[in-house]
């Protein structure tokens, strides 16, 4: 479904260039759900927006639903749905008029339109609010909205740009329960950014990452947190005094690594915490240290990016 | 055929909210029927212009109006770019050209629209029709506001998407071209800086091809002038905003 070689994006600002996206090879098949994980300013909206044809590559190539961006970009989008990062509906617009505008400029008739219009309006529970605008609409409803926009064209591939960014609880499970229910129903291909590590955790089947405009990683996220990060065990020791010894303890477990202490509190990674949690405090009980608490975590995809990055994906966000 | 197509959509989605709230036309209109009622009636009193009031002091309106409507079409589009919309459509296979055909065709409907009704309400004032010179007036108005749009979403395109340079722009530009066009009072009773000043603006070139076709004299040497300034005006428009799309937004 999306074929991606060598794809390259410099732009020129102030006379120096940047190199925001270098060198993206990408293979995404039918079907697939995939999350396009990065910090801000990692090339993944610049990759969506070559991939959708609104920015002409500097260099590489990619097919997108069958056909090249840069050469059948009429083709191109004809067969995918963007969903961006803003609201898609104009204000001053009535929102059933902005779907047929969208639907007439895929080329439906009027007629098609507004019957697809108030097709998809009851699909996303938006039903009898054609002659609305975004303004009288909550967050929730106007994010429900941009999905039935991206869906006019009944896409078999689907590009979201961070879907459920700024919405509450409820309205991002919404949302996720629409985008899935799309997957079940009509096989749509999926490829989305978000910077909800635990959605793209959830719901992605793969993820891919980016930082500095290449991608450094692309696995399932099971795999992922398996490969590059492991679990994480911390303990609190009654006696501050007692952690040079304990962390001592922690370096000698089969498999444990990055041991780090902080007041009281030792932190350290393992391949399977479930079996290593109840060994290590045992061993300091042996050793006769008092542990006050101690947990376990399963490892995040912030921890897969701090692993590949040393860096986290929330320090780039601010 | 499909550019024709995807024009006609652009303009009407960009056409809708006017159609289904026309009073909004009225309300975009209050600075110059506020200038027609409040302003005019002084002019008619003084010796301030030169000729009969109205026959001066309408061609000014509608170059008051020009200014604002299409001038600030730009702020639609800047307020599309900012949004997503603008966004949205260009992910369809849409035309890229029939995106800024489509609004100026707008621009261009409400501008012949909002001129009608300005010398329609002045005729009871005392503006004498001089049908085929309000015609070609009209026209020189579109041309005029066609080359302003083009202008003004060029502007819009680069603003965006802070859009401070927008407002900013259009803010400094707007009421030193529109006071040195001689639109409220003649120019030609002003020190000499200011008359320089005003040769140098093009809106003053139109307002003066107006206020003559509006009398009727078609062959003045002003219209001449005021018709090279808005065709100049039409083209650099439509040229830079052609060229600043085939870039891609």
């Amino acid at each position: 479904m999306i074929h991606a070689r060598g794809l390259t994006k410099t732009y020129t600002l102030k006379k120096t260039s940047v190199d925001a996206v270098r060198g993206v090879d990408l293979d995404v098949e039918p079907g697939q759900l995939v999350a396009f994980l990065g910090p801000n300013g990692a090339g993944k909206s610049t990759c969506l927006r070559m991939l959708t044809g609104l920015l002409p590559p500097t260099s590489g190539t990619a097919r997108v639903a069958g056909h090249d961006v840069t050469t059948e970009a009429a083709a191109v989008r004809a067969r995918i749905g963007y969903i961006g990062q803003k609201g898609g509906a104009g204000e001053a617009f009535r929102i059933g008029d902005e779907l047929v505008t969208q639907g007439r400029c895929y080329g439906m008739t009027r007629r098609e339109a507004r019957s697809r219009a108030e097709e998809l309006l009851t699909v996303v529970g938006l039903d009898g609010l054609f002659a609305r605008k975004p303004s009288t609409l909550s967050g929730g409803q106007r994010r429900r909205l941009d999905i039935a926009l991206g869906l006019m064209n009944r896409p078999p591939l689907l590009f979201l740009d961070e879907p459920s960014t700024g919405l509450d609880p409820a309205s991002r499970a919404d949302i996720w329960s629409h985008i899935l229910r799309l997957r079940a129903d009509h096989g749509t291909t999926l490829f989305l950014t978000t910077h909800y590590l635990e959605e793209a955790d959830a719901m992605a089947e793969r993820v891919v990452v980016i930082d500095q405009g290449r991608i450094i990683a692309d696995g399932t996220a099971r795999g992922l947190k398996a490969d590059l990060a492991g679990d994480r065990l911390t303990v609190t020791l009654h006696d501050p005094a007692d952690v040079p010894r304990a962390a001592e303890l922690a370096a000698s477990l089969p498999g444990a690594a990055d041991v780090t202490s902080d007041g009281p509190k030792l932190t350290l990674r393992v391949a399977a915490a479930d079996r290593a949690l109840p060994e290590f405090v045992r061993a300091l009980d042996a050793a006769g240290l008092k542990v006050d608490t101690a947990e376990s975590s399963r490892p995040t995809l912030d921890d897969v990016f701090l692993a590949l990055t040393g860096r986290t994906l929330q320090d780039e966000d601010a | 055929m499909t550019f024709f197509r995807d024009t006609a959509t652009i303009f009407s989605r960009e056409f809708a909210p006017v159609w289904r709230e026309p009073l909004s036309l009225v309300f975009t209109m209050a600075q110059p029927l506020l200038f027609l009622y409040l302003f005019g009636p002084l002019l008619e009193s003084g010796t301030a212009t030169p000729g009969p009031a109205w026959q001066w002091f309408v061609p000014g309106i509608l170059i008051m109006m020009c200014l604002s409507g299409p001038l600030m079409a730009g702020y639609f589009l800047l307020l599309d770019l900012i949004g997503g919309s603008m966004e949205r459509l260009l992910v369809t296979p849409v035309s890229r050209t029939a995106l800024l055909v489509g609004r100026t065709l707008k621009e261009f409907v409400v501008l012949l629209a909002q001129a009608v009704l300005i010398i329609g309400l002045a005729v009871p004032l005392g503006l004498d029709l001089h049908v085929p010179g309000v015609l070609t007036g009209l026209t020189l108005l579109v041309v005029f506001g066609i080359g302003l749009g083009g202008l003004s979403f060029v502007l819009a395109i680069v603003s965006a998407p802070g859009g401070e340079l927008f407002y900013g722009i259009t803010q400094v530009v707007m009421f030193p071209l529109l006071l040195l066009s001689g639109v409220l009072l003649p120019v030609e009773n002003g020190p000499g800086w200011l008359q320089v000043a005003a040769s140098i603006n093009p809106v003053t070139y139109i307002v003066e091809a107006e206020r003559s076709l509006f009398a009727g004299r078609f062959l003045d040497a002003p219209v001449v002038w005021g018709t090279a300034a808005a065709v100049v005006t039409a083209l650099l428009g439509l040229h830079l905003a052609r060229r600043r799309m085939a870039r891609g937004l």
